[in-house]
């Protein structure tokens, strides 16, 4: 369990990367007011989707424009063919916190 | 229309058989591939499958149930020789003839090439995958002096990935500014001063007069000649284990003669990537199409390009009218020295660079390209978040012009 932020530090469209204290960067972002994880690194090639744009609740990499659902980390379109692996959030007396899922991808 | 052949199975191919399929066509494909190897990914042959670190069999781009698609045919390791539009016949190397209802031309480009190179061991080009297991297993063996004629992308890239192997690196460009063109004198010295960030060499405004090669008789008497040095044109000998070429592609279209397709620098479309020929339309490196964002009528050798195309081509196949290209910026990105470079959009003549975040000295910044007062292009090194946004804010060259003259 990590506490990240205070959640007016990720706004809706927002998004960060956390990379310690996790076994990988995990990327969290604001959809209109729910807060998703993912691992950060894409599955296709290495790029940062914390870096890359955010509509709805998917993401798409800003390197080759793969996106993710980010309810599930299912792929939507190609380049990637692997989901990225989710991780729950919660919000708990203002701030972020992310469980991160532990064991292999989905 | 029942049947359709794909020529070419590399990204484009293999995209525009996913596009007829997304577009609802359930009719049979043939696709015509000359290397053998299923559909694969180029980007990395310059970089992490290059350096040792990928696989081949992480490039696969096709996926085991595309593959198994029963209507749809790989003929791979044949070469497409001739295409007779009236017939509707597709000729291949061994003589074989396909009858097809339509044609997708994506046989892509090939490597330029450098007078005095035929038959010379240690001289390569980069373009397929078996290129780049015959130059990986020499920077890999360890042949430490390494020269790199041209310093665009590929060339950048290759340099970048044989310094980062310990090797001695020289690169050759002919021009004053490297990558001059694409990204405009101001940027095109930014980028390239990645170079000598890492120690690495750049001559620059310097020709290649000819390479110098073993005679012959060395190497254990197997009579193979290998390169020794490139002879530049201003008479400076560098010496070299291994050259590559990185000088540009041309489109692959010497086996359409005779088709009656025109063909000028590419296979002249459309931008519905509709050829002069009803039934045969175009697309990825080998096409070339008026783009709606640039207003360039230019071939465009971006991987995005023949992820995307293929949707309008198989539009405009199925329905017989050429469809609508979608405006979107072109786009391609380049990974070398631990950079990553992307650009989206129009940065050519007439388009001026502004920095708008960061600075080019510490090589994470971003600079908008602005025409008539429109962002026309923006250039991104190390900063993906920022470049993301400001790509959809961009206007394409036709509209910024016409906002000025209005």
């Amino acid at each position: 369990m990590i506490t990240v932020c205070r959640i007016e530090d990720l706004p809706p469209g927002e998004s960060l990367r956390v990379t310690e204290g996790v076994p990988a960067p995990v990327a969290l972002f604001n959809a209109d007011g729910t807060v998703y994880a993912v691992d950060d690194t894409c599955t296709h090639q290495d790029a940062s989707l914390a870096d890359g744009w955010l509509e709805g609740c998917f993401i798409e990499c800003p390197l080759h424009a793969a996106a993710f659902d980010l309810r599930t980390g299912q792929p939507t379109c190609p380049p990637a063919k692997e989901p990225v692996r989710t991780h729950r959030v919660t919000v708990e007396d203002g701030f972020v916190v992310l469980h991160v899922t532990v064991g292999e991808p989905v | 229309m029942k049947s359709v052949t794909v020529v070419g199975a590399s990204l484009a191919g293999l995209s525009t058989v996913r596009a007829l399929r997304a577009e609802g066509y359930d009719g049979s494909i043939t696709v015509v591939g000359e290397e053998r190897h299923q559909p694969y990914d180029r980007p990395p042959l310059s970089k992490g499958f290059l350096n040792g670190d990928l696989d081949t069999d992480v490039l696969a781009l096709g996926s085991p149930d595309e593959y198994a698609d029963p209507a749809v045919r790989w003929l791979l390791g044949e070469r497409a020789v001739r295409l007779d539009p009236a017939a509707r016949t597709l000729t291949l190397a061994g003589g074989r003839e396909l009858r097809t209802d339509a044609v997708v031309i994506a046989t892509g480009a090939a490597p330029r090439t450098i007078p005095g190179a035929e038959g010379l061991a240690g001289v390569h080009t980069l373009r397929t995958l078996d290129d780049a297991v015959a130059l990986r297993a020499e920077l890999l063996g360890g042949l430490p002096r390494v020269v790199v004629i041209g310093a665009g992308f590929i060339g950048a890239e290759v340099a970048s990935t044989a310094h980062a192997l310990g090797l001695d690196v020289t690169v050759v460009e002919a021009a004053e500014v490297p990558l001059e063109r694409v990204l405009g004198r101001a940027m095109g010295l930014v980028c390239s001063s990645l170079h000598a960030d890492h120690g690495v060499r750049l001559l620059c405004g310097t020709g290649v007069a000819a390479f110098t090669g073993s005679s012959g008789t060395g190497n254990g008497g197997t009579g193979e000649r290998r390169v020794t040095g490139v002879r530049l044109s201003d008479g400076r000998v560098l010496p070299a284990d291994v050259v590559v070429v990185g000088v540009g592609v041309r489109p692959a279209t010497e086996w359409l003669a005779g088709s009656g397709l025109a063909v000028d620098d590419g296979v002249v479309c459309d931008a519905g990537c509709a050829t002069g020929v009803p039934g045969v339309v175009a697309v990825g490196d080998v096409a070339r199409c008026p783009d709606p964002f640039t207003g360039l009528h230019t071939r465009i050798e971006h991987w995005t390009n023949a992820t995307e195309q293929p949707r309008t081509a198989a539009r405009t196949l199925l329905s017989g009218t050429s469809a609508a290209a979608p405006v979107r910026p072109p786009y391609f990105w380049s990974d070398q020295y631990r950079a990553r470079i992307q650009l989206a959009g129009y940065a050519g003549p007439g388009a001026e660079p502004e920095i708008v975040e960061g600075d080019p000295d510490s090589r994470s910044f971003v600079a908008v390209y602005r025409r008539h007062g429109h962002d026309v292009a923006v250039l991104a090194v190390n900063q993906a978040k920022l470049f993301s946004r400001l790509r959809r804010t961009l206007t394409p060259v036709p509209a910024a012009a016409a906002a000025t003259t209005r």
